[in-house]
This record gives C-alpha cells, sequence and structure tokens, in this order.
C-alpha cells in the first residue's frame, strides 16, 4: 500500500511541476533566456473583454464581384464581337446572372454559339429567343464559375485584410474565414479603434478617369447626364470654417488605370505647404499604362478616384514617363499613412459590410480583470475557511487540493493555447464553488460511515469508494453542457466554456486522486487514530 | 461540526403538494410575465442593434443623456445607469435596427462630447447586425436544446441501464425535430414542441428517472428566466452560458439525490418507495445544502464585487443555484412518484401505493 502510495504522489508531484513550468511564463515578467530555449514561454492569452479590443465580423460581398467580373466579361464581348464582325444591337449585363445579347441579323446565331464555347467556357450559352423577330441571347453564368469567383473574392478579401493589419501593426491578430463569405477578425490591445475599422473595411478601389470637360456638370445635375458619364463627388473640409464641402465632377465612366498595378505606396511631405501627400509607383506595366495615358491627355485633366470619390483632378501637363504619381488632398497624417497602407495592400475584390462590431476599451478590460481578480479571491478564501472550519484537518486537506486546481486550471488554459475571458473567470470562481462538492460528498459518506463504528482507515475507503460514482455522475453531465457550449459559443462564451471543462476534470484529479493520497498517508503511514472530519 | 444532524427525517415527500403549488405558481408567473412582456428580454447580441457604455465626467440623469442625443436623432435610446452609483456609467442601448450601425458609435461620442466636455469616454460597443442576431439567437437555442438532448440520453441510459431505449429516445426526438422544422417553425417553438416530445418519450418508455430530471432543469431554468422578466434584465450571450450551466449544475444536485434514491432502493427492496425517497433526500440534505452554500458564496462574491458586465450572469447563477437546490430536492424526486400511480393499473401495486402514501402523509 505505501509503495502505491509513493507511486501516487510521485504523479502528483509531476503534475504539478508540469503545471509550474507551463504557468511561470504568465507570472513573470522576464524569463531567463535559457528558459526560453527549452520551456514553454507562452503566457495565458486574454479574452478581448479582459485586454480591450475589436471583435468584428464582416460579409464580403461576393456578389458584387459577381456582377464586376460579368462587368468585365461584357466588356470583353464587345471586343470579340466586334473582332469577328457580329453585329449586336444590345449587349448587358442580367445582375449577376449572366449576360443578355441581341443580335441584329439572323445568321450570326451559330457564329455567337460556337464563339461563346470557345472562348467562354464559363457560360452557358442557351438558345435564343426571338424579340422583335431578332435573337435574343440568355447567356447565363454557371453556378460553378459564379460560386469560384465568390470563393475567390472571400479568399482575396481575406488576405488583403491581413496584409493590412499586419502593415498597421497589431500584436497577434487573429483573422478566419467564416461560413456564408464571413470573415472574423479579433484584434487585441487596439487604442484606435475607429481608425482599424475605416481601414480595414475600406474597399480601396482606386481608379484614374478622365474629366468630361465637354459638357457641363450643371446640366448634368439637372438630370442630363451625357452617356458614359458619371458624376461623381470630392469633398473638401474648409480648414477655417470646418464646414464640409462636396464638389461635383462630371467624369467619364470609363477607368483609365485601377491600382492594382501599384507596386508601392508612401507618405511624403509636401515641402510647399507641409501637407503629406501619398506618392505611388507602378510596375512596369502600369507605368507603361500610365505612359500612355497622361501622353494622349495632355492639358485635360485627370480625376483620382478611391472607392467612387474624388480626390483630386489636376491637370495633365506633361507625358508621365516613370511609373510614378501622388494622390494630394488635404490629408491629415494617419489618413495619409492609412491610404498608403491601404494602397499598398491592395483593394479588395469587393465591398465588405460591417455585421458585427465589439469593441471593449481598454481601461474596461483592466478593471474588469480586477474586479473578477478581487471576487475570486473573496469567494475563494470564503470558500477556504468554511472548509477549514468544517471539516477541520480534512477541510485543510480539501483546501489544499482546492488551491492545486486553480493552478492547475490556470496552467491548463496556458498548456491548451485556450482564452481566459471574464465569463471564463466567472467559470473558475463557479469550479471553486463546486469542485469543493465533491470533497464534500465524499466527506459526508466518512462521516456517514465513521458513525456506523467503522475504523477510519475503512471508514475512509469506504467514503471514497462510494462517493466516487455520484462524483463522476455529476461531472458528467456539467461536462456535456460545458461541451456543447464550446460547439455552438462564441467569443467568451466560447472561454467559459473551456475554463470550465478544464475545472471540471481538473477538480475530479485534485479532489479525488490528490485528496485520497494525502489521507492514506495520514491514516496508512503516520496511522492516526482519529479522524478530523 | 455539522449544521445538519444525522438522523433528521424531514417529510418532504408529504409534503410535496406545497412545493408543487410553489413550483407551479413560479412557472405560471413566469409565463404570464413572459406573455406580458412579449416574450424573453433579448440584448443587442439576438435582436441586433446597438449597445454603447460610456463614462462621463460627472452623474447625468438619463433625461440629459437623451436630450444630448437629440441632434444625432437618438433620443429614442435606452439610457441605463451601469455598475455603482457614483461611477458616472451609462449603457446606451439603440434598437433601432434599419439604421446604419457602423460609425454610429462616434456619432454617440462626438454628441456627447459636445455636450457634456472631453471627460466622456466610450469604454464599450457592441454592435449587433439584424442578421447575426438572428444567427446567434439561433445558435444559442440549439445550443439549448442539444444541452438537453445529451443530458436526457446520458441520464436514461447511466441510471436506468436503458441505452437502448435512450437511443430510441434520440432518434424519434430528432426526427420530430425533423419533421417540425421541415414546416417553417421558429426555433423557440422546435425547442418547446422538442421538450414536450422528450417528457412524453420518458413517460412512455418509462424513463422515470430521466423524467425526473429533465422536468427539474426545465423548472429551473424557466424560474430563471421569470427572474430575469421581474427584474428586467436582458438575455445576452453570456446569460445563454448561465443558463446552461444552471442546467448542468441543476443536474448535478439531482444526479446525487438520484444516486443515493437507486442505492437505497436496491438496499431496502421491501420497503416502500415513497419512504425510502425521502430518507435518501434526508442523507443527502446536508451535502446538498454545503454544497450549494458555497457555491452560493463564490457567486454571490461575483455578483458583488464583480462589477457591472458580469453582474447579470452572476445573477443568473445566483437565481439559478437557488431554485437549482431547491428543485433536485422538492420537484425531480417527487416526480418519480408519478410512477406509482402510472403503473397503477396492476391492483396489487396500486394498493400497495395508496397505503404507503397514506402512511407518509401521517408521518
Amino acid at each position: 500500500m505505501s509503495k502505491n502510495l509513493g507511486i501516487r504522489a510521485g504523479i502528483i508531484a509531476l503534475v504539478v511541476v508540469v503545471a509550474l513550468i507551463y504557468l511561470t511564463p504568465s507570472l513573470t515578467k522576464k524569463l531567463p533566456p535559457w528558459w526560453s530555449n527549452v520551456l514553454p514561454k507562452d503566457k495565458i492569452h486574454l479574452g478581448l473583454d479582459l485586454q480591450g479590443g475589436i471583435h468584428l465580423n464582416l460579409e464580403v460581398e461576393a456578389d458584387k464581384a459577381v456582377e464586376s467580373n460579368l462587368e468585365r466579361v461584357v466588356e470583353e464581348l464587345k471586343h470579340d464581337l466586334r473582332k469577328s464582325k457580329i453585329r449586336y444591337l444590345d449587349l448587358k449585363r442580367l445582375g449577376n446572372e449572366g449576360i443578355s445579347v441581341k443580335l441584329m441579323r439572323d445568321e450570326d446565331v451559330n457564329g455567337l454559339q460556337e464563339m461563346l464555347r470557345a472562348n467562354y467556357p464559363d457560360f452557358d450559352p442557351g438558345t435564343p429567343s426571338y424579340e422583335d423577330g431578332k435573337p435574343v441571347f440568355q447567356v447565363m453564368f454557371l453556378k460553378k464559375a459564379r460560386d469560384r469567383i465568390m470563393r475567390m473574392a472571400v479568399d482575396q478579401a481575406l488576405e488583403t485584410i491581413r496584409n493590412r493589419i499586419d502593415q498597421f501593426g497589431v500584436s497577434e491578430p487573429d483573422i478566419r474565414p467564416q461560413e456564408g463569405h464571413r470573415i472574423l477578425i479579433q484584434l487585441p490591445g487596439i487604442k484606435d479603434p475607429k481608425r482599424a475599422i475605416a481601414l480595414i473595411g475600406k474597399t480601396a478601389l482606386l481608379e484614374f478617369k478622365l474629366v468630361d470637360e465637354d459638357h457641363s456638370v450643371d446640366e448634368a445635375l439637372k438630370g442630363h447626364i451625357p452617356p458614359g458619364d458619371e458624376i461623381l463627388y470630392e469633398t473638401s473640409i474648409d480648414r477655417k470654417t470646418g464646414q464640409r464641402r462636396r464638389i461635383p465632377f462630371l467624369l467619364k465612366k470609363r477607368t483609365l488605370l485601377t491600382g492594382e498595378y501599384i507596386t508601392d505606396a508612401r507618405v511624403q511631405i509636401d515641402s510647399r505647404y507641409n501637407e503629406p501627400y501619398v506618392s505611388l509607383t507602378f510596375d512596369s506595366r502600369g507605368a507603361r499604362l500610365f505612359e500612355n495615358i497622361t501622353g494622349r491627355n495632355i492639358k485635360k485633366r485627370l480625376a483620382i478616384v478611391l472607392d467612387n470619390k474624388v480626390y483630386s483632378a489636376p491637370v495633365i501637363q506633361d507625358k508621365i514617363s516613370g511609373g510614378r504619381a501622388q494622390i494630394t488632398g488635404r490629408f491629415g497624417m494617419d489618413e495619409a499613412r492609412d491610404l498608403a497602407i491601404v494602397l499598398r495592400a491592395g483593394a479588395l475584390p469587393a465591398p465588405v459590410k460591417i455585421l458585427e462590431e465589439r469593441t471593449v476599451g481598454p481601461s474596461l478590460g483592466k478593471d474588469s480583470i480586477e474586479k473578477g481578480f478581487k471576487s475570486t479571491i473573496i469567494g475563494g478564501i470564503l470558500v477556504i475557511l468554511f472548509m477549514a472550519f468544517y471539516y477541520g484537518l480534512s477541510g485543510i486537506i480539501a483546501d489544499f487540493a482546492l488551491i492545486l486546481n486553480v493552478v492547475l486550471i490556470m496552467s491548463g488554459l496556458a498548456f491548451f493555447g485556450a482564452t481566459l475571458t471574464l465569463p471564463g473567470i466567472a467559470g473558475i470562481i463557479l469550479t471553486i464553488g463546486m469542485s469543493v462538492d465533491a470533497n464534500v460528498l465524499i466527506f459526508e459518506r466518512i462521516r456517514e460511515e465513521l458513525r456506523l463504528g467503522k475504523p477510519p482507515r475503512a471508514s475512509i475507503e469506504g467514503g471514497y469508494g462510494k462517493a466516487l460514482v455520484t462524483i463522476l455522475d455529476a461531472n458528467v453531465t456539467t461536462l456535456i453542457a460545458a461541451l456543447v457550449l464550446f460547439q455552438f459559443g462564441t467569443g467568451p462564451v466560447r472561454g467559459f466554456a473551456v475554463t470550465l471543462s478544464i475545472g471540471i476534470i481538473a477538480s475530479l484529479f485534485t479532489a479525488i486522486f490528490v485528496t485520497r493520497v494525502v489521507f492514506d498517508y495520514f491514516y496508512n503511514v503516520k496511522r492516526m487514530k482519529k479522524v478530523s472530519i | 461540526m455539522e449544521f445538519i444532524k444525522p438522523g433528521i427525517n424531514i417529510n418532504f415527500v408529504g409534503n410535496r403538494k406545497w412545493a408543487f403549488l410553489v413550483s407551479g405558481a413560479l412557472i405560471l408567473a413566469t409565463i404570464l410575465l413572459l406573455i406580458r412582456h412579449g416574450g424573453p428580454n433579448y440584448g443587442v447580441d439576438f435582436t441586433g442593434g446597438v449597445l454603447i457604455q460610456v463614462r462621463l465626467d460627472q452623474t447625468r440623469s438619463p433625461g440629459e443623456i437623451k436630450d444630448a442625443l437629440k441632434p444625432i436623432n437618438l433620443q429614442d435610446s435606452i439610457i441605463q445607469q451601469f455598475g455603482d452609483k457614483s461611477a458616472a456609467e451609462y449603457l446606451i442601448r439603440v434598437r433601432k435596427t434599419n439604421l446604419e450601425l457602423t460609425g454610429l458609435s462616434d456619432q454617440v461620442k462626438n454628441a456627447l462630447v459636445s455636450r457634456f466636455g472631453k471627460g466622456t469616454e466610450i469604454r464599450r460597443v457592441e454592435m449587433v447586425g439584424p442578421k447575426v442576431g438572428k444567427d446567434l439567437r439561433q445558435k444559442a437555442l440549439f445550443a439549448i436544446f442539444y444541452a438537453i438532448l445529451f443530458i436526457a440520453i446520458y441520464i436514461s441510459g447511466r441510471f436506468e441501464l436503458k441505452w437502448v431505449m435512450s437511443i430510441i429516445m434520440a432518434l424519434s426526438l430528432a426526427f420530430v425535430v425533423y419533421l417540425t422544422s421541415s414546416f417553417g417553425v421558429s426555433v423557440t417553438w422546435l425547442i418547446i414542441i422538442a421538450l414536450i416530445v422528450t417528457l412524453c418519450l420518458c413517460w412512455f418508455l418509462n424513463l422515470k428517472y430521466a423524467l425526473g430530471a429533465i422536468f427539474a432543469l426545465i423548472h429551473d431554468v424557466t424560474i430563471t428566466v421569470g427572474a430575469f422578466a421581474l427584474t428586467d434584465r436582458e438575455i445576452s450571450l453570456a446569460i445563454i452560458a448561465a443558463f446552461l450551466t444552471i442546467v448542468g449544475y441543476s443536474l448535478n444536485d439531482t444526479i446525487i439525490v438520484f444516486d443515493r434514491i437507486r442505492e437505497n432502493a436496491r438496499r431496502f427492496r421491501r420497503r416502500p418507495f415513497p419512504e425510502v425517497m425521502n430518507e435518501s433526500i434526508n442523507e443527502t440534505l446536508s451535502r446538498t445544502i454545503l454544497t450549494s452554500g458555497t457555491t452560493l458564496v463564490v457567486v454571490a462574491a461575483l455578483f458583488v464585487l464583480g462589477g457591472g458586465v458580469i453582474h447579470d450572469f452572476a445573477f443568473a447563477m445566483l437565481v439559478g443555484v437557488v431554485v437549482g437546490t431547491y428543485s433536485s430536492i422538492f420537484v425531480a424526486s417527487p416526480v418519480l412518484l408519478l410512477w406509482e400511480r402510472k403503473t397503477a393499473g396492476n391492483a396489487d401495486q396500486a394498493k400497495k401505493g395508496r397505503k404507503n402514501g397514506m402512511r407518509i402523509n401521517s408521518a
């Protein structure tokens, strides 16, 4: 028996040492260098509700990516039709479903079908119907292809957002895709949530468009927008009065160049006005395009449009070669810096919508930790005092198990890389209350056995034996509830489920196994005659 | 030291009518309250909307804050003092879900700063779009549903060694849920239907311990929901977690009593069941009260000292622990006695049962 006891004590010692090793990084500010090389160095992760930060749930509007893809196909198709001399009356996008083509001549029907089959594998040409005696095709996008584009849009959005956040500089961001074109983002410790959200959510589609100077803006504002034109606005804030002004621009709809060719974007300071601006560098293809555009449109105004807002519309003085451009527009320093980040990281393939936002300020998180800690300690001390008072030496043994239990929960969190949240702290507190339950059950049984007049050793034996099944039964149900919570919960709730589960398992170990070893030591090895219970 | 002397014999079973009356009244009150409030008071997690926690430079009345929010058309928001009375912290809830929610917290901050000065600090923002709110509600309800389902399977399997029965029950339940959900029934009704079906199945498959346990936990969660409705508290995601913990806790208590009943029923085969049951409850009474006591102490510490964010969570636990303890003594076990009447078809047993009942009542 006592040999067996040695092995059991050894197991406990081993568990305690391992637990302390995992716990040490969270307790000390600075680890000795030799420690980091061989031993775990991860601290317990604190949830956003404890350290402050942002939780965002974004939806990538993947339909928009399909739409813009269709727009591109419409342009391509126009080009191809012209090339193969197929005349059409009308060619337009049908929502995000497909393209409708109205041909001029009946004899082109076969030609169009063949061309679609050969060059547009993502589409189902279908059969023509007739409208005013002209053949009309409803060329539908295949579902497989649409799904692929949507999936790619989400993947690309994920990558772009990851890039932006990396460049913004957040330690330990958590960015993961979710079902239904959603992206979940957790940014701990963010000081300026507004800025971070603006940075993530910006589509950042940069376009260069010509200003239509042949038509008047005022006429267009009255509703007579010339075909192929659009009105976009520049918003400027007057430095003196602080008033916002919206200046309308009449632009040619056609985009001459987009931001996809940008290789670098940096903030620079204009030496004359001491104002920041963003300088862009294009890759070689972009540089060639830019040179062409500027060369062909000297003395015309070229508008720089970001997400359908005009930033500036300078007059092209000369052909610009070398692939460099700059965006001016009365920026603040942060605004210019963020603009450079989004331009460097690239545009989102489709706009994103914020479905859920939870922000916790750092001061609130700190408050929560302090209060949670305080109530844990006070609740714990009350329970410890009560147990010692009610059960004497046995109560003190249970208290020892209880403290060990809390240590095990904390190191368990570190071991599994789990996150401690505020409900998680509540979970620990609850485990403190409930873990003594196992000992209460055992002690009450031992008391019953003693009352029957059994000797200490037999009573302890009987008490543990009879209470064990009950304890297991009772804890399995709580464990089931915790596991279900883990499966369905998110964020703080999941943290609660994790601490509760770890707590249940740890309390089974400490309350049954550890206390039994101590009891056996006192009453089998030391042969104490009277049970203090 | 002992609070409860050994050999105590309180006639819990004999007085079960009173307990049923109290429980029935509480559940009825909950239902009436819920009807009057038009369902549970869901927080922004489930309804969608915005919740903003602000700290101001000094205490202000809700009216003043509403007034400050007038320029941005949010004067209809619900303003609530948060945390300690001395702290100038407030919750602003915006329920308008048709509003553009993004950037709303900024507008609120600007409006408050322009009225109350620079001391305004936005401490927490929770913005949940209507779509996510609906998702979260479904997820939460399904979590409760699955927890109950798994626990029912476990109890009937474990306690009565009727694993086959419990699997039959699970399958038929899954079938019913599948059938009703294909009619497009809302999740809330789905759960209510599923619970009724579970209880019926337990009844007809003779899974009496499972019936008692599930009955008790429905009882506990319902009354806790009622306490929330009564005190005008909101049900958020964390509260659902608290409910599930109450489910676990309530069962924990119930199982310990049931275990003792089973043990004693095996030992004293000749003694009448109600008597054995009453004795078992009395034997475990000391443990029941001690554990509830220690759990209550820590939860109360959390309730008083834990701060505003965790306050409602602690409240749910507080109510749940009290009700859970009560139900494991007064509700779960007496449900087992329903079997006495169910098996009354057998004349012999019926006679015995009636006699036992009388003896208990006169004890």
